[in-house]
């Protein structure tokens, strides 16, 4: 080999240089390959959905489809609520609250699950965090779990009345959805 | 293929063309007809070529079946029945479909289980052993995929239930599970759109699972078969002509395993199903028992074995990323048995304490088959994280610290002296691999 190859040429750049092209040309390439699969924009307009919760009476609960989940409304009776709110949320296994209305990192108490003057409405995302099953307790006799609220059958995790996780091997709260209301008796989810 | 030269002589003006361009039926010969394999082999080596034609039937019934099914929301659950009720001999052809998936399950299970009791996973066959785990992954996927297709309830949770496994992830980074689960279903939840792209992959993945199964071929042909006694061939008494000797006695096995195929296929063919796929997806509704299918159930077993904690051990939020990384572990780690054995005698038959810790083994997988049949409660849960330690510890324990500390037994000098000391006879004339060579 002649030693004074050792300094950089331009055929070592333009080496470089085209390598380089084809490196972003190819990843710029597999992107749209890899978005396709992304929820496409027909998924993304069913964004928000509204529910009017007049017919349901204390003790009742409805489920809604929202983006093609479940979402659990119960309007729960004085006792239920006391119970949620009844709880040292130190001593459960999330303490997170996992409300989308709020930003975040808030203490899973029942009023930050609920919204303030509607605390007998709790409005969830009806999927179990385990391994996404539906939970059962929105039916009439539907097995509720020993904390009164939902219960799922696949790996037998137990939710409160505030749809905490109080045992079994789902690692969070069922969610709280993006939700306001728009007037007393309606509520617009997402 | 491999260190075996080819003794093709061309008999036609037109081979003989042919042979100077491609030499194909040269590849042929020397591959499957004077390729010399162990003339000790036993019923258990004839499991690569029912595997082979398991692989053949699933792509022609499978790509008949494409002909009349509708990968979509709507149709899918109705187009199943179109063709059990309304396509001629449809019943038929998804029948041996469906039934073929568990048929392929079970030989390749039985290869694999061959492989670990006479050690076909040791130098210098470590390549071909991890192919073939790679084949035992797309069969996996592929047959995960093709399970929604008729989109019934337990096509339905099946996928979400395993989709949701990727959510895991998001206790090691948050939102990076829900990402990646929400880019398979193209959506937040699975539904048509999700179907649609399953059905896509499960019609490709059988052909890149061909591929595989070519390289797969072509290594055991690099390095020789493995046979009962793990020696090497040592000499050409030590081999038989691939044709008429390992083709006949693979033949005997495929028809064997061909009329189990067939009694299912046309006695029993939703033996190994679940009724509950008879009912239409319906994402509002979990049905109470979800199971997967059979050949899925000890890897279920060992995901659901990490509740709340395990074996006395809290897991807290860990414990749904602990259960997926065993149950994804638990294949993986077969990839790395030949480096975990530190034996250096392949057959379990010349090693006293390995061979009742492979019955132990298999008897694990068998344990935890049933256990993930069961309900996740009470005793199933503490039986099934028991046998899930029992698995790792087959790997992690037993086969690096029993190749240490066993002594083996005597081997044989040769395949042929180990054939010759049960009574066997030599060779019957002409018997021995590449007879025109002598």
């Amino acid at each position: 080999m002649s030693t004074e190859a050792l300094e950089p040429n331009r055929r070592d750049f333009l080496v470089v240089a085209g390598n380089a092209f084809v490196a972003v040309g190819a990843a710029s390439l597999l992107w749209p390959f890899i978005q396709q699969m992304n929820p496409d924009a027909s998924t993304m307009a069913l964004s928000s959905v509204e529910v009017d919760l007049s017919p349901v009476k204390e003790g009742q609960a409805i489920t809604a489809m929202w983006r093609g989940k479940p979402i659990f409304i119960r309007n729960r009776t004085k006792a239920e609520v006391e119970a949620a709110e009844n709880v040292d949320v130190k001593t459960l296994p999330d303490d997170n609250a996992r409300n989308e209305n709020l930003p975040g990192d808030e203490p899973g108490t029942d009023a930050n699950r609920t919204i303030k003057g509607h605390e007998n409405w709790i409005v969830l995302i009806g999927i179990c965090t385990h391994l996404g099953c539906i939970p059962k307790g929105q039916a009439m006799g539907d097995e509720r779990g020993e904390y009164g609220g939902w219960f799922c059958p696949c790996h037998g995790s137990v939710y409160d009345t505030s749809g905490r996780i109080r045992k079994g091997p789902a690692p969070r709260n069922l969610e709280v959805p993006t939700y306001a209301f728009t007037t007393d008796t309606k509520i617009k989810i997402g | 293929m491999g260190g075996h030269t080819s003794n093709y002589v061309p008999t036609s003006r037109w081979g003989k063309w042919l042979d100077e361009r491609l030499p194909i039926a040269r590849l042929m010969q020397s591959s499957f007809v004077d390729y010399p394999t162990p003339r000790n082999l036993n019923y258990l080596w004839t499991f690569g070529g029912i595997l082979t034609v398991c692989l053949l039937a699933q792509i022609v019934t499978g790509v008949v079946l494409a002909m009349h099914y509708q990968p979509s929301d709507a149709g899918a659950f109705n187009s199943i029945e179109h063709i059990r009720r309304d396509v001629n001999y449809g019943w038929m052809l998804r029948n041996l479909h469906s039934v073929g998936a568990s048929m392929f399950f079970l030989a390749v299970y039985i290869h694999i289980f061959r492989g670990f009791y006479y050690g076909s996973y040791k130098a210098p066959r470590e390549v071909l052993w991890i192919l073939g785990v790679i084949i035992m992954l797309l069969m996996m996927a592929t047959a995960f995929m093709g399970y929604t297709l008729p989109w019934g309830q337990m096509s339905f949770w099946g996928v979400t239930v395993i989709t949701n496994l990727f959510s895991a992830l998001d206790t090691i980074y948050p939102g990076l599970g829900t990402a990646i689960v929400e880019w398979l279903w193209g959506g937040y939840a699975v539904s048509g759109v999700t179907l649609n792209r399953f059905f896509a992959l499960h019609y490709l993945l059988p052909f890149v699972l061909t591929g595989v199964v070519g390289l797969h071929i072509w290594a055991l042909h690099v390095v020789g078969q493995n046979n009962p006694t793990g020696l090497d061939i040592k000499q050409p008494s030590d081999t038989v002509p691939m044709h008429p000797y390992a083709t006949a006695k693979d033949s005997v096995g495929l028809f064997a395993f061909l009329i189990l195929f067939a009694w299912f296929a046309f006695f029993v063919p939703d033996y190994l199903g679940h009724a509950d796929n008879y009912v239409e997806a319906n994402p509002l509704v979990t049905p109470p028992h979800i199971v997967p299918e059979w050949y899925f159930l000890p890897f279920y077993a060992i995901l659901r074995a990490f509740t709340s904690s395990f074996l006395g051990i809290p897991l807290g939020q860990y414990a749904k990323l602990c259960g997926v990384v065993a149950m994804f572990s638990a294949v993986i780690l077969i990839a790395f048995a030949p480096w975990l054995d530190t034996s250096r005698v392949r057959s379990a038959k010349y090693r006293p304490i390995f061979k009742w810790f492979f019955w132990f083994f298999l008897f694990t997988c068998v344990a935890l088959g049933y256990l993930g049949s069961k309900p996740a409660e009470g005793i199933y849960v503490i039986a099934s994280q028991i046998f899930t330690l029992c698995y790792f510890l087959f790997f992690l324990a037993v086969m690096p610290i029993v190749g240490l500390i066993e002594t083996p037994s005597r081997l044989p000098r040769s395949i042929t002296d180990d054939v010759l000391s049960k009574g066997g006879t030599g060779l019957p004339t002409g018997a021995t691999a590449a007879p025109e060579s002598r």
